[in-house]
């Protein structure tokens, strides 16, 4: 493999042109998966929930204005190969240049000191993930994160001997007490495993992968089905009027973990679940 | 054919209204998110009088994305109610007449709904591009240092609401899971 000199302005343009075109326009495979749940909802009032979701993502691609008012906290996952060398610059400032770009016409819903609380009115900075991976291309995936899920969104540190049920009873739990809160119907992300910093992220990255893709660990992937019968049996329903679609999907992302630990992170996305990704 | 109500609300016009209506509304309603209400109360409690009068009025829980050219408001769907629901007893008891946001409030807000004869109404979160449409004029009227977060005096014209929690004890969402929920032993 050659070394591969990639600058870093073209990171800067890639991601203000991910914020610019998921803000006003929502995944495919989630449209997909709302028109199939607007179907099958048995609730009126939760398919006309589901109606006007649809309708609004309609309005809002055709208006050139955002879904959600929303529009999140800008999260960058980037795995960089080996031998790409970045130049012009610093990455980390780049990647920041392009959520102020992108978010020039977007809410500032980003504050600079959790206590402080003062907003920093560009909605930089962004939280930037990176991983080191084979190759000379750089993958950047962006979600636009809505902090209304987020914030109903929880992890937990099982003892080893939890098993299964643990991470049932409280991926179960997690949704009993975000109900209407997370926007429902949710995309629901688990992270099973690693340590305390790594499970939150596992989470994350479930959240990421597109609906209608399994867990291709076959134990994991019949434990997602189990988890969204379990949670669509709550009858919590679109926004949480009642329904049976309270979840579109489970995905669970999951690594290796200590003898002593079964970390559980269950991380929400709610009814604008803004990621995109690009391959540069 | 959806009833439409007009605001700002009154004893008489919140009193039959009931869990899991879905109703219109029609005239002038306020702003008011996190910081304005953590600010609202901080100035309540100093003594000093609030910015705006409160009576009557109804608060929605919105931090607006900023407006298009020649449009009043950006997209505009309700936050999370529950994290109001430490200031709003307060300001129940001030005068506010009704609430729109979403999601849970707590046991407290909802005795002071029934204490107070006020109204939560749950608007559809999510749907922030269609619900801009039904806003006719925005104008911030305090604290306006908050951004997104300002107090904004908003017109709006059928606007779609569900009521959650009426003034008699009624909760939408308590309901609407009980027809539908499949307990398995």
């Amino acid at each position: 493999m050659t070394l591969r000199q990639l600058s870093v302005r073209h990171i800067e343009t890639a991601v203000q042109e991910l914020i610019k075109e998921s803000a006003y326009k929502l995944p495919a495979d989630y449209l997909a998966a709302m028109r199939a749940a607007e179907e099958r909802e048995a609730s009126k009032t939760g398919r006309i929930m589901l109606t006007t979701l649809l309708d609004n993502a309609d309005y809002a691609e055709v208006e050139q204005i955002p879904t959600c008012q929303d529009t999140g906290m800008a999260i960058l996952m980037l795995e960089i190969g080996q031998d790409v060398h970045l130049v012009d610059g610093n990455l980390t400032d780049a990647i920041n240049a392009g959520v102020r770009a992108g978010y020039a016409d977007l809410r500032k819903s980003v504050v600079g000191d959790p206590l402080e609380r003062t907003n920093t009115a560009d909605n930089a900075p962004a939280i930037i993930h990176t991983d080191i991976v084979p190759g000379n291309k750089v993958t950047l995936t962006l979600a636009m994160k809505g902090f209304g899920a987020e914030l109903m969104s929880r992890m937990q540190m099982f003892p080893a001997n939890g098993g299964v049920e643990a991470v049932k009873a409280f991926v179960i739990e997690t949704i009993e007490l975000a109900g209407p809160n997370a926007c429902p119907p949710v995309i629901v992300g688990v992270g099973l495993g690693s340590s305390f910093d790594g499970v939150g992220l596992l989470a994350k990255k479930a959240l990421m992968r597109p609906l209608g893709q399994p867990s291709p660990k076959p134990h994991l992937a019949q434990l997602e089905q189990e988890l969204l019968n379990s949670i669509n049996d709550l009858g919590i329903g679109p926004q949480g009027f009642g329904g049976t679609v309270t979840a579109l999907a489970v995905h669970i992302e999951s690594f290796a973990t200590h003898i002593a630990a079964l970390p559980v992170a269950v991380n929400l996305n709610c009814s604008a679940p803004r990621r995109a990704t690009v391959v540069l | 054919m959806t009833i439409t109500i007009q605001l700002p609300l009154t004893l008489e016009s919140i009193k039959p209204l009931q869990a899991g209506d879905v109703f219109l509304l029609t005239g002038r309603l306020l702003t008011a998110r996190d910081a304005a209400h953590k600010r609202l109360i901080a100035e309540l409690e100093s003594g000093q009088k609030p910015p705006i009068d409160l009576k009557d009025e109804t608060l929605y829980y919105v931090g607006p994305a900023p407006a298009k050219l020649g449009q009043p408001l950006g997209p505009a769907g309700p936050t999370t109610s529950g994290r109001m629901d430490p200031f709003t007893p307060q300001l129940l008891k001030l005068g506010v007449r009704g609430l729109i946001g979403k999601g849970y409030r707590s046991d407290r807000v909802k005795q002071a709904l029934i204490e107070h004869n006020a109204v939560y109404f749950a608007a559809v979160g999510g749907a922030a591009a269609l619900l801009a449409r039904q806003i006719t004029s925005a104008e911030v009227v305090a604290y306006a240092d908050l951004g997104t977060e300002a107090i904004r005096r908003l017109e709006v014209e059928d606007f779609p609401v569900i009521v959650v929690n009426d003034c008699h004890g009624g909760d939408a969402y308590a309901d609407g899971r009980k027809q539908f929920e499949i307990i398995h032993e």
